[in-house]
């Protein structure tokens, strides 16, 4: 098997590595990177576990080739805040119980980041509509919608 | 995936000049990256297109708008110039997947991997849109063969896409509850010499539904094409829409999409 | 400082870590020098194995061992046992097969494991499979629940030619015989519960390794039940002491029931773990998830009522056919089909009921209990059958309730199945659920609608349900430092219903000890010393009122070391908020301080025993019986038949609630899953060949974000004097109630245009069928 290089920045760090080309995005993160805060939860880039932000955009690291985000900039959840701070969106999740067993949380702060730059003050159904992408099994949504708002102030 | 090398070429003739024996362009990743993770389709060689400035950009004419197969759907979407000239066609590319496959995702991947579920597909077929590729320009009637199948040729790359700016437009789709691609999905164009429909997520590849055009050129009204159910034997059946199902959808959104032309 | 005591909302102590994406989760966990292990499964739904050839797939790159049915036989391993003394109907004992880990000469349904390839990473393990030549002849199969009872039906087991595993039956047929015949009305309908899957978020995986020196084999797992994984495997599998086996569950992405304690991965990972001398793991992707995992439910109820001329139900009779898949390898397997019958009549007054249970064999997956285990296929039936009972005969539904709802005065009522509910006011429940949905104007809500093209729906469910049962300890241990900080230690295991924030804040209630001076471990069997796990809804009554009982314990020793330390008399010694003082007097010790006592020996009393741990074990002395009002209202799209659900409240009787705003969510993502039944979930199978249709997300659906209501849950406590807390178990309670509730108000929407009855899941195209047939009768008979 041939190696490839790659070059990017990940969570401010700059990083060079050889991989196989066939390598993804989330399994440079997890494997490679030992960021194991992104998750696998579906083989059909469906569930948003693996959400990330690519350029400051949110994307699914499942459905990426690492090699596609050489020379960018890939921020994770870990990436999100230093030592014992929590984002203002991470803050919010924590207050209004929007987690339950944390597997698809992660994903889920990526895309309320994402979703609050495009909607600073979201209806309901722009949240609920903007969180498709993200499945949750645990919470019925209720308290994620609710920690969304909170997080936009509203 | 099975092995394969990557390349990401900076001009369009490193690109051209790298796709040889069964390599592949990749452009958004959103189909043919999970495709290959399933081992449903290899290639030996992806050439990432994403570099390449001749695909990027939106341009706008009194009578057409032209857009970069590069494009990812959030920026048509959010394409305040294609909000005033096709605001269907933004409306479309807004409700394509999710937001973070709208980040990746690109027209003209989404047309070159041509799924039969895809959105895209109708709105080519609606807005009498051309494809113009590196060596010819392809008129929407004639691209779409077969499933997952364009006329394309091995190595034959999509520069950008026109679609013909309409009177009135609206797209309406019905989410397919597990995928959340089109079941069925309907793009209306009206034009000054008549309505064009494509539709999508009902056979193998989208089509234009010329009963329901020629019904609505007569008549641009709900109520021209209530009951109309299009034949269904070759339509596509799951778990979750039957053939004559789907059929009937077709015209209900189809008359759906007529009142939100009338009503906008 | 911040009231952490119980009743008090306190934000979760497991969440920072959760959102840094600092969870530890079985994928997460790595040892060096690990291989990768994959599992071969069966396309078919049914075949004989003729031959497995693995010559290519032994030689390609990276493979370190293939393993089979026949290596796992030649080595010993054991197979899970059934313990129920259940008969056939002739009389004859139950029939059952259990899975043998990999099978070897037949396969039963499609994904049942044959192979195990194990190399040095994932992606060599998959061309290595690709390899491997298995020669099947394929065989009649039968997944469908109705087709597998019928005569002629393929065999699942040649050995068992009608399918059928056993009969089981709950009530009084005699004293139903008699009610039946003495009905004015009797309402008799067909209900057919789907087969579900619970695709939590996080895939199964495990990882083995294998200690020569110390002869033990360590598993990490995402286990609700770390103990009995343990246990299984030292009994029934590898046949040796148990404390040769360790196991592992750290953070649990999820589980509702059917992350048990009896899978093939669990012992196959080990045992390869031990003959390659490496560390094996392996991971589940989401399309292998369906076909590795137990599934849930599935079952056909055919149901009836008697009633007189009021309305007053006077009997009720079940006969339900529960397809519990191919393989019975335990009792576990059959948990749902008997455990829950008992609240079949939910909490109606009726004086006789009998149920009869026949539990089918098909070519499919085993099941399991899922959220609910057999909860909400009972409470639907009596919740369908209310409503059909009240559109036949007329009668508005809520009065047809009204007249049949056991009193708070009855309590503690016996119901004809031989449960007894010791407390509940469902009277009020009802009263206050219907009050806040706006119940009486919802006529012209559904007039206000129809105006839009949409048909609107009212659907009502009393649910009613057994939990924290009586029939399993629960462990719970207490154990200070000598630093005088303290680690809680619980034979629970959380997958996400916030455990350690609940058991801290019971430890806060009783001990007065800050959270931040508290650990919480569960989930490991070598520092918890027993656990029954999670499941049930047990683990606030069960696991909290051990946990309790060891706080007891530590207060009655802490006095001890108090009072000789004030120089008083244990009697005198009173314990509140953390702090002993004597009676009457400010002289007082800090628990923490008496605990820093406990390690120092010169400072105790002579022959007085030092340490500071308790430990409890506790199981209740009855069922707890968790209760609510469900009011749901949907907006069906007239043309296309597209369900939504518009409205949601659930009135709920949880008892005592910990911490109210987790309690809340257990409902709200228990109402979720309901809804994914009742809407959309399905696991389907291709009639004639058996094939899993729904094999991912693309075809499997499960509810987003806009699925979901705005969920509001209310509260009707009456805490129960069963447990110190008063508490009942929460865990299921929005499921039990979700799948009728809006099943019914599916049907209601319906009504009006002439439909009668829809099976669940509720699909747009299944709406939109029965409004053409309603449609086309109606037109036929003008």
């Amino acid at each position: 098997m041939t190696t490839q290089t790659i070059q990017l920045k990940v969570n401010g760090n700059t990083v060079v590595t050889q991989i196989d080309p066939r390598t993804l995005l989330v399994q440079l993160i997890r494997d490679h990177l030992k960021l194991t805060g992104t998750h696998v939860g579906c083989d059909t880039a469906q569930c948003g576990c693996c959400t990330v932000h690519l350029n400051g955009l949110a994307v699914k690291s499942c459905s990426i080739l690492a090699l596609q985000a050489n020379g960018q900039e890939v921020t994770t959840i870990e990436g999100l805040t230093q030592g014992d701070e929590l984002h203002p969106v991470q803050n919010a999740f924590r207050e209004c119980h929007g987690l339950q067993c944390g597997y698809c949380t992660p994903g889920m702060v990526m895309t309320t980041i994402q979703l609050l730059k495009h909607f600073p003050k979201p209806t309901d159904e722009q949240i609920r509509e903007g969180l498709e992408g993200n499945i949750c099994r645990c919470t019925g949504y209720e308290n994620i919608v609710k920690s969304v708002k909170a997080a936009a102030g509203i | 995936m099975y092995a394969l090398t990557y390349h990401q070429p900076a001009t369009l003739p490193d690109a051209l000049k790298s796709v040889e024996g069964d390599a592949k362009f990749l452009a958004g990743g959103q189909s043919l990256i999970q495709a290959m993770k399933l081992r449903m389709t290899s290639s030996s060689s992806l050439v990432d297109i994403s570099k390449l400035s001749e695909l990027k950009g939106i341009s706008v004419t009194d009578s057409a708008v032209t857009v970069g197969a590069m494009t990812r759907h959030a920026e048509v979407a959010l394409s305040v110039q294609i909000q005033q000239a096709i605001p269907a066609l933004a409306k479309l590319a807004h409700g394509i997947g999710d937001p973070m496959v709208r980040n990746m995702g690109t027209l003209g991947g989404s047309l070159a991997y041509a799924d039969p579920a895809a959105c895209y597909p109708s709105a080519l077929l609606a807005l009498a849109g051309t494809v113009q590729t590196n060596e010819r320009t392809i008129s929407a009637d004639n691209f779409f063969v077969n499933l997952y199948e364009t006329c394309l040729k091995p190595g034959e790359l999509i520069q950008s896409v026109s679609f013909q700016r309409p009177l009135q437009a609206a797209y309406i789709k019905f989410k397919h509850p597990a995928s959340r691609l089109a079941m069925v999905g309907v793009f209306v164009a009206r034009y000054k010499d008549g309505v064009r429909v494509g539709v999508t997520g009902c056979k193998t590849y989208a089509f234009r539904a010329t009963q329901i055009e020629q019904l609505l050129g007569q008549k641009f009204s709900p109520d021209a094409i209530e009951g109309i159910e299009l034949p269904w034997s070759d339509m596509l059946s799951d778990i979750h829409a039957g053939a004559q199902y789907r059929s009937a959808l077709i015209s209900i959104l189809a008359a759906r999409a007529v009142e939100q032309c009338l009503s906008s | 400082m911040t009231n952490y005591g119980i009743g008090q909302s306190v934000s979760r102590f497991e969440d920072p870590r959760l959102l840094r994406g600092k969870g530890c989760f079985v994928d997460d966990v790595n040892q060096l020098g690990q291989a990768h292990a994959l599992m071969v499964r069966s396309p078919h739904s049914n075949a004989r194995i003729r031959n497995i050839n693995l010559e290519q797939a032994l030689k390609a790159p990276g493979v370190l061992a293939i393993y089979t049915g026949e290596d796992v036989a030649r080595d010993g391993l054991g197979t899970m046992k059934v313990n129920l003394p259940r008969k056939r109907p002739d009389g004859s004992p139950m029939f059952t097969r259990q899975h043998q880990g990999l099978s070897k000469s037949f396969v039963r349904y499609v994904g049942d494991p044959v192979a195990l390839v194990i190399a040095e990473n994932l992606l060599q393990a998959k061309d290595a499979a690709e390899l491997i030549d298995i020669d099947y002849e394929p065989l009649p199969s039968v997944t469908d629940t109705a087709q597998a009872a019928l005569p002629g039906a393929p065999a699942v087991w040649e050995e068992c030619p009608d399918n059928i595993s056993h009969v089981f039956e709950a009530g009084n047929a005699k004293a139903t015989e008699e009610a039946f015949s003495k009905a004015t009305h009797i309402v008799k309908r067909r209900y057919v519960i789907s087969r579900v899957y619970a695709h939590y978020m996080q895939p199964r995986g495990v990882l083995a390794k294998y200690d020569e020196g110390d002869e033990r084999y360590t598993i990490w797992a995402d286990v609700q039940y770390p103990h009995r994984v343990r246990n299984a495997l030292a009994e029934n599998i590898f046949k040796i002491p148990e404390h040769r086996i360790r196991v592992i569950a750290n953070d649990v992405g999820g589980g509702f029931g059917t992350k048990g304690w009896q899978y093939p991965e669990h012992r196959l990972m080990p045992w390869a773990a031990r003959k390659l001398g490496r560390p094996v793991k392996w991971t589940c992707d989401r399309s292998e998830a369906i076909l590795a995992d137990e599934h849930a439910r599935d079952n056909i109820s055919e149901a009836e009522i008697a009633l007189d001329a009021e309305g007053r139900i006077l009997g009720l009779r079940v006969k339900t056919l529960a397809n519990v898949g191919a393989y019975i390898s335990s009792d576990r397997n059959l948990l749902s089909t008997f455990v829950n019958v008992h609240t079949l009549s939910g909490v109606y007054d009726i004086a006789a009921a009998h149920v009869h249970v026949t539990v089918l064999m098909s070519n499919t997956n085993s099941t399991a209990p899922y959220r609910g285990a057999g909860r909400p296929e009972s409470i639907y039936v009596m919740e369908r059958l209310l409503d059909d009972a009240a559109r036949e005969l007329n009668m508005d539904r809520v009065r047809i309730r009204e007249i049949n709802l056991i009193k708070p005065t009855a309590m503690p009522y016996l119901n004809p199945f031989g449960a007894k509910y010791d407390c509940g006011d469902f009277v009020r429940g009802m009263e206050i659920a219907l009050k806040s949905a706006h119940y009486a104007s919802f006529e012209e809500r559904r007039k206000e609608a129809l105006g839009r093209g949409k048909l609107r729906g009212i659907g009502i469910a009393n649910a009613i349900e057994r939990a924290a049962s009586p029939n399993q300890h629960e462990f719970a241990e207490i154990r200070f430092n000598p630093s005088g900080s303290a680690t809680v230690l619980m034979g629970t295991k959380a997958q996400g219903q916030g455990h350690e924030t609940l058991y801290k804040q019971i430890v806060n209630e009783r001990l007065g000890i800050d959270p931040g001076q508290v650990k919480f471990i569960d989930g490991d069997t070598d520092l918890v010393a027993f656990g029954m796990g999670t499941n049930g809804s047990r683990s606030t009554v069960v696991g909290g009122t051990a946990l309790w009982k060891a706080a007891d314990r530590i207060i009655e020793k802490g006095k001890k070391i108090a009072a000789h330390m004030l120089e008083a008399s244990v009697d005198d010694i009173q314990f509140n908020k953390g702090v002993f003082e004597v009676v009457g007097t400010d002289k007082k010790v800090t628990l923490k301080d008496v605990a820093k006592t406990a390690f120092l020996a010169v400072k105790l009393p002579a022959g007085f025993e030092g340490g500071f741990y308790e430990t409890a074990t506790f199981v209740p002395a009855a069922d707890t019986w968790p209760n609510g009002c469900h009011v749901c209202e949907v907006e069906i799209d007239a043309q296309t038949g597209e369900v939504k659900v518009v409205e949601y409240l659930v009135v709920d009787d949880v008892g005592t609630m910990i911490n109210p705003a987790g309690v809340k969510g257990q409902i709200h993502g228990g109402v979720a899953q309901g809804l994914g039944q009742a809407l959309m979930e399905q696991v389907v199978y291709e009639r004639e060949s058996g094939q899993l249709l729904t094999g991912s997300f693309m075809d499997y659906a499960m509810p987003r974000a806009n699925d979901l209501p705005h969920i509001r849950v209310e509260n009707n406590a009456v805490p129960t004097l069963l447990n110190p807390m008063g508490a009942k178990g929460a865990g299921e309670a929005g499921t039990v109630g979700a799948i009728p509730a809006i099943m019914n108000a599916v049907i209601d929407a319906l009504a009006p245009a002439g439909v009668k009855s829809i099976d669940m899941p509720a699909t747009s195209e299944k709406i939109w069928q029965a409004l053409r047939q309603a449609k086309e009768k109606t037109t036929l008979s003008s």
